[in-house]
């Protein structure tokens, strides 16, 4: 009874902010009904009992992506009331293929008894937890993808780093091949001579 | 009893809904990229679904692999965006033909 509610309370909580991500005015609401979403997502996932997905969700989604789209939005000066024209002439032709395509994921929701049956209300067998399974599994048979996946992630902070990277003209970096040239004899030398000494005329 | 239906209808209307929010914001790259971040979402939610509903871990597996590639999108779209607005003073997506490759 209990995960019934939170079902549906879950669910609820997930499609409206999901509306609401869509049709804010100020982006910056936007972002922050999508964190919303995002932890609502993880309470669904978190039902069904995958633990590290619902857990990693929040970290991933919540933390790490949710935060960069507010800095974004937050950092760029955008004129958004400029960027909102078109939204009500774009809104019948949307609204007809948003309906288009969820009568067809409908359709194919019942089409399901031409391959074999969902294994309706299986309850998994549980010897371990989500979390041990799920790191076996990735270190054993999906290493090569798993490893894929952390590629996959160094080339795209490598290359957003590339991209947003500008330098700056008005720096003044030490230029290492100069300093390497360096030789003993065109340095400058701290000297203490004794008095009288210092200059030889 | 909450069944597997239950979740696909979950994800299908969260599907549904990032397609509506790409037409709607045609000019609106960071609204695009969050629909686009709802659409991985629901993809995920119905991984999960069927991983835990045919007690096969290979679903949530490769939802970990739909999370990494999320991840890596926004940040590459969201650099391209900052570039783009840095260059023309506007992120209205209409002006990109406009880029000459």
């Amino acid at each position: 009874m209990i995960s019934i509610i939170a079902f549906y309370l879950f669910a609820t909580l997930t499609i409206l902010p999901a509306l609401a991500v869509i049709f804010a005015r100020n982006p910056v609401h936007s972002v922050l009904w999508l964190i919303v979403a995002f932890f609502n997502a993880a309470g669904l996932m978190l039902l069904v009992g995958a633990e590290f997905i619902a857990m990693l969700v929040v970290i991933v989604y919540v933390g790490a992506v949710a935060v960069l789209f507010l800095f974004v939005v937050m950092m760029l000066d955008i004129d958004f009331a400029q960027l909102r024209r078109g939204f009500t002439a774009n809104l019948p032709f949307g609204i007809i293929v948003a309906l288009v395509l969820l009568a067809e994921i409908f359709v194919a929701l019942f089409a399901h008894q031409a391959g074999p049956a969902f294994a309706s209300n299986q309850v998994a067998t549980v010897s371990q937890p989500n979390i041990v399974a799920l790191g076996q599994l990735l270190y054993s048979r999906y290493l090569f993808a798993f490893e894929l996946a952390g590629l996959i992630l160094l080339v795209a902070m490598v290359g957003a780093i590339v991209l947003t990277h500008r330098s700056r003209g008005d720096l003044r970096t030490p230029k290492v091949w100069r300093q390497n040239r360096r030789r003993p004899d065109e340095a400058i030398r701290m000297l203490d001579p004794a008095v009288g000494e210092g200059v030889k005329l | 009893m909450i069944t597997l239906g239950h979740y696909i209808t979950v994800a299908a209307i969260l599907f549904t809904i990032g397609v509506l929010g790409i037409f709607l914001n045609r000019r609106n790259v960071i609204l695009m990229l969050m629909a686009i971040e709802l659409i991985l979402l629901a993809v995920n939610i119905n991984l999960v679904a069927f991983s835990a509903y045919l007690g096969d871990l290979t679903g949530q597996v490769l939802a970990m692999f739909v999370l990494t590639v999320a991840a890596a999108e926004a940040a590459i779209g969201l650099a391209i965006l900052v570039i783009f607005f840095r260059r023309r003073g506007s992120i209205a997506v209409d002006d990109v033909n406009r880029m000459h490759g």
